[in-house]
């Protein structure tokens, strides 16, 4: 059975190191994996999505409306844009934090209120938690993207070691303790 | 060993074992990694070149020489090395030669859409398409195999989803080839008329030997590969397409995956589509294989069903062939769009204020980070073309409108100026423009994702080299000494006087914008400013340069401290003194 994440944020929130980490888990797990990440231009604050896919085989590398099982989200408006990509029955893992984007931040857009909640209206299985303070916790704000996975990791029915596995090869060094820091504490929000 | 590698990761591991001596490229989304990825092996010798004309060229040089060679880039960049390009196809190589060209269909990062495979036709190169990591790798090294044999260079290409993405790779050990004897034969080299006659002949040749080659043999390799299921559904695709077709069609359809685009074979499409009931063609941008197919009488389905436009997935081919849509949840709200900004702390923010502030009305603009600056709230970018057309068509603009050549000026970066806006500088000069050229000099190629050039002084292996002198360039082209401005952009004041006594010059004048990218790592940051709320009056000042750090909070400034760098440009706007 093929399995779709979505990881979904602003650029500059470091969600090409979340699906890397992913991806060492699934390949750890011995699936056959494809991902898909967008570079350049889009990546300075934009929208930015990375398709994580896994299972015994892949054909195509992205995610289309419908699809996903999991949509983890660094940002709520962010949830909200790409919802339609998941599964009616999938689940959504987003952080609470807001980012205004530009639109909004000069007064041409409102940041709408009530995001989760019209997430959960539209019939989505949503579990939401606050990573920045989290991260915080573990030694720094940029350390959201490995709390997040430590909070999905708990919900891929992949035990916790081969993630942990996963984060010593895909960080550097001087920052393991606290991204294994991070990890914990998202494992065990 | 099998390793998930990113698609331009394993074409440079392909380089690698193909025994590739010689990379010369200019970085461009989504081809930029296959150069870098390179450069990480020792046994490469790996560079990035001023343009891609210049990269076609040095590969070209090394591949006459006896040794394997290769260059990459975007689409757009093989418009710059299309001369080259063109003829290298009847001088044919010695050592292989391969280049990488990466198109963008739904221009993630582009300025357009063009589709690539027109230039092989055009050019009469031979073609390659991998749909994944794995045929990256083996695709790339099949090149230089039939560049030495069929004495041509070859084009693999790639498009976005396939240079982004990453998949399983088979990866091996290098093969080193003895470089070739190079022996002098003008007639193969020299590409005067009276050879290059000769040697057209000798290409129509050579593409009825690949036809062939296409016709049998590619097929026998899994190069073109047929695969039969349900023949209601016949399709014939390549690259991505072939996978987005897989996924939604599975063992409904059969399918003729093409991986050589040029040139196509005939009989074997025709044997294909006898088999099936409906054909269909699915490829993205242009009608490219259907037109081959309806020019040899083949009945088939394409862009009346499809689309032109933007890239294609899993769910288009679903819901056309199909007819089937997958069901959705929306949230129901009003969801602001997220298009990119300049960065927190990014340098080209406080010289644009500083246009802003001198009078400025007009920017022609190029491509870099700075494009962003069209933009609101900063909208000061009138236009954007191609590498290096802010200074050219600036000249253009204040010969037609010589009235306001003191309200107009062009921006450039640093490397897109080295690309191709120092001889629109030439120009400028030769020709007695009273033109402004700014040049942003941020010291790195930045929205590649900070990759070295001629005037950082480090090679793409971080040795230390020579390092163009902006002002002296300019010096050399033709423009006065005195009419040469330097400023530092995160001083608004310093700037805007900059860009007033260069539009004050009598002839041409350029005004060198220096500061490197914040988000170099040799940059050291100023801690984050912060907002005292007693002084701010709510005036929104500070919301005019569009930092994405700043916002309004009950009707006051707040700043990110996760984001701010420390700028300081914002507080030069904040008449109270709030910002500190």
């Amino acid at each position: 059975m093929n399995k779709s994440v979505m990881i979904v944020g602003v650029g500059g929130q470091g969600t090409l190191l979340a699906s890397r980490i992913l991806g060492a888990v699934l390949l750890k797990k011995g699936y056959n994996v494809k991902l898909s990440e967008v570079h350049g231009m889009s990546q300075r604050g934009g929208s930015v999505v990375t398709y994580v896919k896994y299972g015994d085989e892949i054909a195509s590398p992205i995610i289309e409306k419908g699809e996903a099982d999991i949509i983890l989200a660094f940002e709520q408006l962010e949830a909200a844009r790409w919802l339609e990509y998941m599964k009616p029955d999938g689940k959504v893992i987003v952080n609470t934090q807001k980012i205004d984007p530009m639109s909004v931040v000069i007064g041409d857009a409102v940041y709408p209120d009530g995001v989760i909640d019209a997430i959960k209206a539209a019939g989505a299985d949503v579990l939401e938690l606050d990573a920045l303070p989290v991260a915080v916790e573990a030694g720094s704000p940029k350390a959201v993207n490995v709390v997040l996975i430590g909070a999905m990791a708990k919900h891929t029915g992949i035990e916790k070691e081969t993630w942990l596995e996963a984060v010593r090869e895909c960080v550097p060094a001087k920052f393991l303790d606290l991204n294994i820091k991070a990890f914990e504490l998202g494992y065990n929000i | 060993m099998k390793k998930l590698l990113l698609g331009n990761e394993a074409v440079a591991a392909g380089l690698y074992e193909a025994g590739v001596k010689v990379v010369s490229s200019y970085p461009g989304t989504p081809s930029t990694e296959v150069t870098e990825f390179a450069a990480k092996y020792d046994e490469i010798y790996c560079e990035w070149a001023p343009n891609e004309k210049v990269a076609m060229e040095v590969a070209f040089g090394a591949a006459v020489a006896g040794a394997r060679a290769f260059c990459a880039q975007k689409h757009v960049g093989l418009n710059v090395a299309a001369d080259p390009l063109f003829t290298a196809s009847y001088t044919g190589v010695n050592a292989g030669m391969v280049i990488l060209v990466a198109d963008d269909p739904g221009m993630h990062s582009s300025q357009n859409e063009q589709d690539s495979r027109h230039y092989a036709q055009a050019s009469k190169i031979m073609m390659l398409e991998p749909s994944d990591s794995d045929e990256c790798l083996k695709f790339i090294k099949l090149a230089f195999e039939l560049s030495e044999r069929f004495d041509t260079p070859v084009i693999l290409r790639e498009t976005t989803r396939i240079a982004h993405s990453r998949s399983l790779a088979e990866t091996g050990e290098r093969v080193e080839p003895d470089n070739k004897e190079y022996t002098k034969n003008p007639q193969k080299y020299v590409m005067a008329p009276a050879n290059a006659k000769v040697k057209h002949i000798v290409v129509e040749q050579r593409i009825l030997d690949q036809t062939a080659f296409a016709e049998k043999e590619a097929v026998e390799i899994g190069l073109n590969k047929v695969e039969y299921y349900s023949k209601k559904i016949g399709v014939i695709t390549a690259g991505v397409c072939y996978d987005y077709a897989k996924e939604a069609l599975g063992d409904k359809a059969s399918y003729l995956k093409l991986g050589c685009l040029y040139p196509l074979p005939v009989q074997l499409i025709k044997d294909f589509a006898a088999q099936c009931e409906t054909v269909y063609v699915i490829e993205e941008l242009d009608d490219y294989i259907e037109t081959h197919c309806l020019k040899n009488g083949i009945n088939v389905r394409g862009k009346a069903d499809f689309t032109l436009i933007g890239e294609y997935s899993q769910s288009l081919i679903a819901k056309v062939v199909l007819g089937e849509e997958k069901p959705t949840i929306k949230a129901d709200i009003d969801i602001p769009v997220r298009p990119p900004v300049l960065c927190a702390g990014c340098p080209h923010r406080g010289l644009f204020y500083a246009l802003k502030k001198a009078g400025v009305e007009t920017v022609t603009g190029d491509i870099g980070c700075y494009t962003l600056g069209a933009s609101k709230p900063i909208g000061m970018i009138d236009t954007c073309l191609c590498m290096g057309a802010s200074v050219s068509s600036l000249h253009g603009r204040n010969k037609a409108n010589p009235e306001k050549a003191n309200k107009t000026v062009a921006v450039i970066g640093d490397s897109t100026f080295i690309h191709s806006g120092v001889t629109g500088l030439i120009n400028i000069a030769y020709n007695k423009s009273n033109s402004v050229s700014i040049i942003l000099d941020n010291s790195i190629t930045g929205m590649t994702g900070h990759q070295q050039n001629p005037t950082t002084g480090y090679t793409i292996k971080g040795d230390p080299t020579s390092a163009v002198s902006l002002e002296k360039l300019a010096v050399a082209v033709g423009i006065p000494e005195s009419n040469i401005f330097v400023c530092d952009p995160y001083n608004l004041t310093d700037s805007e006087q900059a860009v007033r006594k260069a539009l004050d010059c009598d002839g041409p004048a350029v005004v060198i914008s220096r500061r490197p990218c914040a988000l170099l790592k040799y940059v050291k940051h100023n801690p984050p400013l912060s907002v005292d709320k007693e002084k701010c009056v709510g005036c929104k000042m500070c919301m005019r340069i569009g930092c994405p750090a700043i916002s309004i909070k009950d009707g006051k400034a707040q700043i990110d401290s996760t984001q701010c760098l420390g700028c300081d440009v914002c507080s030069q706007l904040c008449k109270p003194g709030a910002i500190g």
